[in-house]
């Protein structure tokens, strides 16, 4: 995408990624904590460090693998609509060679060729729920993948509309709809693995919201490289994404849907 | 120095940084850990600076109420200015204003956006200005009164603005109000449950509401319930109380 915009009058999607990873974006992420309210009703997390903590373990395990998923279904995504885009120009043009598509095609993820994008989603929506053992969990992601389906049905041209998938699956599908990149999901993950559960804190204990901004400033590169990262890990098949777990994380999960007062969903 | 926000590491630390600041682990050992009230991460009351103490509550609780009652108590004793929020008027200003309790250069007004609780927990930035404002133009001061505007049951101030937070609610809306819970019933330092006159007439128990709030507060001492009746200044005394005993004493007079 290094194409000069001048002169093609294309000019790579930007805005759209701030539109998507906006904190604001009615896509009811407001009412998940990431775990955040389960780990302050079990005394695990009381102030800014602990908090610090809990968020880096959560890049590194939910956030990473999030990211790749995203990642992952972005590029299958585009792939399919550059296979799509191929064969149509192949059947109006039948005087040309219907070859394979162009050097530009993205790749696809492998095994995935030929294959409906419906399925290829729910390929990658399965090895998700492979990778989330808590049920509690399973249900808050499905939960917010379809809340975000429903506010990109009315902000992008979303080729298809799985029902209730994973948020990371449903993220990287808008990002696809939005013209973004397979990195740029990626990076819409990270940043909302660890942004969401940073502002549950501040609600929950009062904590300050400039130090928790400071925090989050302080833990950016690492979204950076957790999204460079995910992005290089998602061009395998979906079976071979990351699977980075936390069991105490999980444990928690189960623990919140039995508390008697709750603030947040999950 | 007052106001705490630079980055972590950079100068001393914020106001809910690490050392000192998190919730002493004796108060939160008491009971199952699992569903007790979160601790605060409010450190102890500051003495280089006006102790800031947050008042919330639902609307039409008597928010307003408290604080000219406090400033009928304290305005003559201590160092005071108030900041008061306000969704789309500044009609709770203009209240503390006219009822002449207080100097009106010692009240500020915010206007906060259609969210009250924005303004006291997610985005603090227009009351610190606020208590900036008013401590360099009135120099220093003992305390300062930040009034919330009337949200719900869940709207708290952030500890990166305020000290210590008052949580104000009433007898009218019936005495299940303390057993619904939430952030301000649980975890306020001073729970206020006002208009005890009305008990009554709307078939509240304000034995039941004592015993339900005290249970939703772990039982704690370090976090107490007043019944007041503001209208009359019954109980304005005892919240003034145990405002002054988060002050360096003595008091500095004014």
């Amino acid at each position: 995408m290094n194409a000069d915009p001048t002169t093609t009058g294309h000019v790579e999607a930007r805005a759209a990624l701030l539109l998507l990873a906006d904190g604001r974006l009615p896509a009811g992420g407001h009412a998940h904590s990431g775990g955040v309210e389960a780990a302050v009703l079990g005394g695990d997390i009381t102030g800014l460090d602990d908090l610090a903590e809990f968020l880096r373990g959560r890049l590194a395990t939910a956030g990473l693998l999030a990211a790749s998923f995203a990642a992952g279904v972005c590029r299958a995504v585009h792939a399919a609509a550059s296979a799509a885009s191929a064969a149509a120009a192949a059947s109006a043009n039948p005087a040309s060679p219907a070859g394979p598509a162009s050097p530009a095609e993205p790749a696809h993820a492998a095994g995935t060729k030929g294959v409906p994008l419906l399925d290829v989603l729910a390929a990658f929506d399965d090895e998700v729920d492979a990778r989330t053992p808590s049920p509690a969990q399973r249900a808050a992601s499905r939960a917010q993948g379809r809340a975000l389906m429903r506010v990109a049905r009315a902000a992008w041209p979303v080729p298809i509309q799985p029902s209730s998938p994973h948020h990371c699956v449903a993220l990287g599908l808008v990002a696809a709809a939005a013209g973004l990149e397979p990195r740029d999901a990626a990076l819409a993950a990270a940043h909302a693995s660890v942004n969401g559960p940073a502002t549950a804190a501040v609600r929950l204990l009062g904590l300050d919201p400039l130090a928790v901004t400071g925090l989050l400033a302080e833990i950016a590169a690492s979204v950076d490289s957790t999204a460079f990262e995910a992005d290089q890990a998602s061009l395998g098949s979906p079976a071979n994404l990351p699977a980075g777990s936390a069991p105490h994380l999980d444990l928690l999960s189960e623990r919140h849907r039995t508390a008697q007062v709750r603030m947040f969903t999950s | 120095m007052h106001l705490d926000h630079d980055r972590r590491g950079a100068v001393g630390g914020s106001l809910v940084d690490g050392a000192g600041r998190s919730s002493p682990s004796s108060a939160t050992e008491s009971g199952p850990r699992w569903q007790s009230p979160p601790g605060t991460p409010a450190g102890p009351p500051p003495t280089d600076r006006a102790l800031r103490v947050g008042v919330g509550g639902p609307v039409g609780s008597g928010k307003t109420a408290l604080v000219a009652a406090l400033c009928r108590v304290l305005a003559g004793r201590v160092r005071l200015a108030v900041v008061t929020n306000d969704i789309y008027t500044t009609e709770d200003a203009d209240f503390l204003r006219a009822a002449g309790v207080l100097d009106p250069v010692r009240i500020r007004a915010v206007e906060t956006g259609c969210c009250p609780h924005t303004a006291i927990r997610d985005d603090i930035t227009a009351n610190l200005d606020a208590v900036e404002d008013l401590e360099a133009e009135l120099g220093r001061l003992d305390l300062i009164l930040v009034e919330s505007g009337g949200d719900n049951l869940t709207a708290t101030f952030s500890y990166g603005l305020i000290d210590r937070q008052i949580f104000v609610i009433d007898v009218a809306g019936g005495d299940k109000v303390p057993r619904k819970g939430g952030p301000g019933v649980a975890n306020s330092d001073l729970l206020v449950i006002n208009k005890t006159d009305l008990a009554p007439l709307v078939g509240a128990d304000l034995e039941v509401m004592a015993r339900d709030a005290a249970a939703m507060r772990g039982e704690r001492a370090d976090r107490p319930v007043l019944f007041t009746n503001l209208r009359s200044d019954t109980g304005a005394a005892d919240i003034a109380d145990w405002v002054l005993a988060l002050l360096p004493s003595p008091a500095h007079p004014r």
